[in-house]
């Protein structure tokens, strides 16, 4: 049973080992907003939403059942995901719309504009603003249709148009704008932030991205799996083994591959590595934010001493390329697995230190505690996932058993605990790393002790017309990556998804009825990906 | 009657002070940079970006009025007119007359008050914000300061800098307890009015937490080296200050010319050992919330009060 039995969707669970996936397909629009509705009356989430051109290529006849397009939007339900699509027929801008969901999850309010920017297909909702095109394309020209591939490779370009952005207006008395970015005096990710004020309260702000577009999506049609794996490890640096993961989960599910066990607990031994060591940056810069930069140069201490046993164990200092579809790429010798398990040792001891640094330094508490609080409820409303929520105090861990929700293969057996913090502030979401790099440690060292031997990596033949989707609980929070395989077993579509696409908006609302000068430590607290969300 | 070693006397101390203000920055840099176990930059390093910016064009933003040309003008001379009347070496400064204690705490005023127009000058976001800030601090903190100089002006009867520095240096040795008050107060206040942790961060690039660098953030070549010259002439001259009302042994009474070097090296130490705690104090505080700048910059003007009462009812019978 899944969800309520009378309901039009048929679902079927996703084969494979990596997160419970169960995909249908909707009638209509009409089921889909039903389905949608029902999802957030049993306090699901909104995971991902995407779109994708199903005509046949290079203009001949479609062999599928509908010539159009397809609307996929993946829900974080109790026991796992759901990805439900919608087939949208013809090409005709004026039958390409579905019903506007953004009025049941806010979230999807910017993953639908970047479905129409993208692929043209828009929803019937009142905001139709641009989201990831800032007029260097024209409006109708949509960079994800199959037939829109002639401009690239030929030195072709269109001129770089000036795009007005409506920003909603704040008045009354008193109340004035401050704009920020996208150029900002320190060298970080470009994002504009228009910050409306009254003094040096915040009233609301709004932020525009994309300023790092660089056609992801796009560069992905027709490559092989191994060229794939390669640019999914590229889209936010800092993941790159939650999207490999992700995009290997997703190409094994589409594929019918079960990677070995050893490549399975070796991913897991990456993954918290590079959770531990965004951690280790994070907590860093967060105590530099609130001027305190002794706490910076301890912990970018810590974080280079991890990134150097990365580079000695796994050949890289942020272990890309190393998750492969099938498996790992290498294998790791015995010597390797004593240095993590020693290091891992140390670590513990310094961070402890360090915390009790934190926890009592009263002038670094005053900044942290009560600054850019985001309750439960909200969190629930913007389908958060991921530290941040889990600073909310949501329980809500992808590693971790929860009610209904078994995790996948490897971290059945680990007995992941998520870490919880209810306070929602910049101190909740401290704390929250200061308990998941304890609990990574203590991972780290039970995968490092326990590797089984055997093999790491199987063949993956491409499975032609074969679609998957992967879901791996990165640093961040979810990664969702969805792949589909053309007809000769190139890659169609491959749809990354951050979980800075929810975390943004949640970002706002953290930052209202704070002051200005204390932005900047709300922002870190949450660290979000541009690159992730500007695809 | 200026005589002609009290020129000289006069004229060293200014250059003096142009050339070891950068120094005393870098010393606070390098300072800070050891106490957070990183590798420090060079000693030089402030005469390596003077040099830099002296030699870089400098580029206008539209619609900058002569106003904002100005002002870093305005503002290197009221630090330099600043570290003339402080008397660091010796207390025999023909320019001292010009301006007493009361008007040394005007002199950065005027500063303050054209680098904040200039900053809201351009019209940028920023400019306005860091300049609103700044004012918001220094309407804070010059009270306290008046405070402090207050209760010292009443231990030697004048606020003339020269005589007080000769009344505490060359009397007998004394025990004022106002001064302790005054001294803490007047640590407080150099820490906001130069733009310290952990009042605001001068090492940081959020341009929305910044005070002073919000406002010269559209300032580049010759102008953003006065600025930045003349910001570190006002730490130069806080801590000659400092050094003079609370630690003045050492500086030279007349225009004895033995005694005036002798104050070279007990001015450097001087100045090693405050630059190092300044390093300190900015290593182990965070930056306050920018509303509680006020409650610490109140602590400051309440602590000299404090001083100046302890003066009257205490000290004042003897």
């Amino acid at each position: 049973m899944f969800l309520c039995d009378d309901f039009p969707i048929e679902f079927a669970r996703q084969p494979g080992l990596g997160a419970p996936v169960w995909r249908g397909r909707a009638a209509s629009g009409e089921d889909l907003k039903d389905f949608a509705a029902t999802v957030h009356l049993q306090g699901g989430r909104l995971a991902a939403l995407w779109g994708s051109d199903e005509r046949q290529r290079h203009g001949g006849p479609s062999t599928g059942a509908v010539a159009g397009f397809r609307l996929h939007c993946v829900f974080g339900v109790s026991q796992g995901h759901a990805c439900v699509s919608l087939d949208l027929p013809g090409d005709d801008p004026a039958t390409l719309v579905y019903p506007d969901l953004s009025a049941i999850f806010p979230a999807a309010n910017r993953m639908q504009r970047a479905t129409r920017d993208m692929v043209g297909i828009a929803s019937d909702g009142p905001d139709q603003r641009p989201w990831l095109r800032h007029g260097a394309w024209p409006a109708d020209w949509y960079p994800l249709r199959h037939d829109a591939v002639h401009v690239f490779g030929m030195g072709v370009g269109f001129p770089n148009l000036p795009s007005d952005y409506d920003f909603v207006q704040v008045g009354g008395e008193g109340a004035h704008e401050i704009p920020v970015g996208p150029i900002h005096a320190g060298i970080i990710e470009p994002g504009h932030f228009r910050f409306s004020v009254v003094g040096e309260r915040v009233l609301r702000l709004e932020q525009r991205l994309g300023y790092q577009h660089k056609g992801v999506e796009k560069r992905f049609i027709g490559m092989d799996i191994g060229r794939g794996a390669k640019l999914v490890g590229r889209i936010s640096g800092d993941s790159t083994c939650a999207y490999a993961w992700a995009y290997a989960d997703a190409v094994e599910a589409a594929c019918g591959v079960e990677p070995p066990r050893r490549a399975l607990l070796l991913r897991a031994l990456m993954l918290e590595r590079e959770r531990v060591a965004n951690h280790l940056g994070d907590l860093g810069a967060l105590g530099n934010d609130a001027a305190f930069a002794f706490g910076l140069t301890q912990f970018l201490r810590l974080k280079e001493d991890w990134l150097r046993l990365n580079a000695e164990a796994f050949g890289h200092r942020f272990m890309m390329d190393r998750i492969v579809p099938g498996g790992v790429a290498g294998d790791i010798g015995a010597p390797a697995l004593a240095a993590i398990v020693e290091q891992c040792g140390v670590i513990a001891g310094e961070v402890k230190k360090l915390r009790t640094l934190y926890d009592e330094h009263a002038g670094l508490q005053d900044r942290f505690l009560t600054t850019g609080i985001i309750d439960t409820a909200l969190v629930r409303e913007l389908s958060l996932s991921g530290m941040a929520a889990r600073a909310s105090g949501m329980i809500l861990d992808g590693r971790a058993h929860r009610h209904e929700y078994t995790p996948p293969s490897p971290w059945t057996t680990l007995g992941v605990r998520p870490i919880t913090d209810e306070r929602g502030d910049v101190a909740a979401r401290v704390a929250v790393r200061f308990g998941e790099i304890a609990e990574s440690l203590r991972l780290l060292c039970v995968l490092a002790v326990g590797l089984p031997t055997g093999e790491t990596r199987v063949e993956t033949a491409p499975v032609a017309g074969a679609a998957g989707l992967g879901v791996v609980e990165g640093w961040r929070g979810e990664v969702l990556v969805g792949v589909q395989f053309d007809s000769e077993g190139k890659l169609a579509r491959v749809h990354p998804h951050d979980p800075s696409w929810q975390a943004w908006p949640a970002l706002e609302h953290a930052v209202m009825n704070d002051i200005v000068p204390d932005f900047p430590l709300i922002n870190k607290s949450f660290n979000l990906s541009y690159s992730g969300v500007d695809l | 009657m200026i005589s002609i070693s009290g020129l000289i006397g006069q004229l060293f101390a200014i250059a003096l002070a142009l050339v070891l203000a950068p120094l005393l920055a870098g010393w606070v840099g390098q300072c800070r940079a050891w106490l957070q176990s990183r590798t420090a930059p060079p000693l030089l390093q402030s005469y390596y970006m003077l040099h830099k910016l002296f030699h870089k064009d400098v580029v206008l933003a539209h619609g900058a009025s002569s106003l904002f040309r100005t002002a870093p003008f305005v503002m290197f001379g009221c630090m330099v007119l600043a570290c003339a009347i402080i008397p660091s070496l010796s207390t025999d400064l023909p320019f001292a007359p010009a301006a007493d204690a009361i008007a040394l705490v005007g002199v950065f005023g005027l500063a303050r008050v054209f680098i904040s127009l200039a900053a809201m000058d351009v019209g940028t976001a920023f400019g306005s914000l860091g300049g609103r800030r700044e004012m918001l601090i220094g309407f804070l903190a010059e009270p306290a300061l008046l405070m402090v100089i207050f209760t010292v002006a009443m231990i030697a009867n004048s606020t003339s800098l020269a005589t007080i520095v000769e009344t505490l240096a060359h009397s007998d040795f004394a025990i004022y307890p106002s001064l302790a008050f005054a001294g803490i107060a007047f640590a407080f206040v150099s820490l906001a009015e130069n733009a310290r942790v952990p009042v605001d961060n001068p090492a940081t690039h959020l341009e929305l937490t910044m005070i002073h660098e919000a406002m010269i953030l559209e300032y580049s070549g010759l102008h953003l080296a006065l600025i930045e010259w003349a910001a570190s002439l006002k730490l130069y001259a806080y801590s000659c200050l400092g050094l003079a009302l609370f630690f003045p042994r050492g500086i030279a009474a007349g225009d004895s010319f033995p005694a005036l070097l002798a104050a070279i090296p007990l001015l450097l130490f001087k100045l090693a050992i405050g630059g190092f705690l300044l390093a300190l104090i900015e290593t182990i505080n965070a930056k306050l919330r920018i509303f509680r700048a006020p409650e610490f910059l109140g602590t400051a003007f309440l602590l000299a009060v404090l001083g100046l009462l302890v003066r009257l009812l205490l000290e004042g019978r003897a």
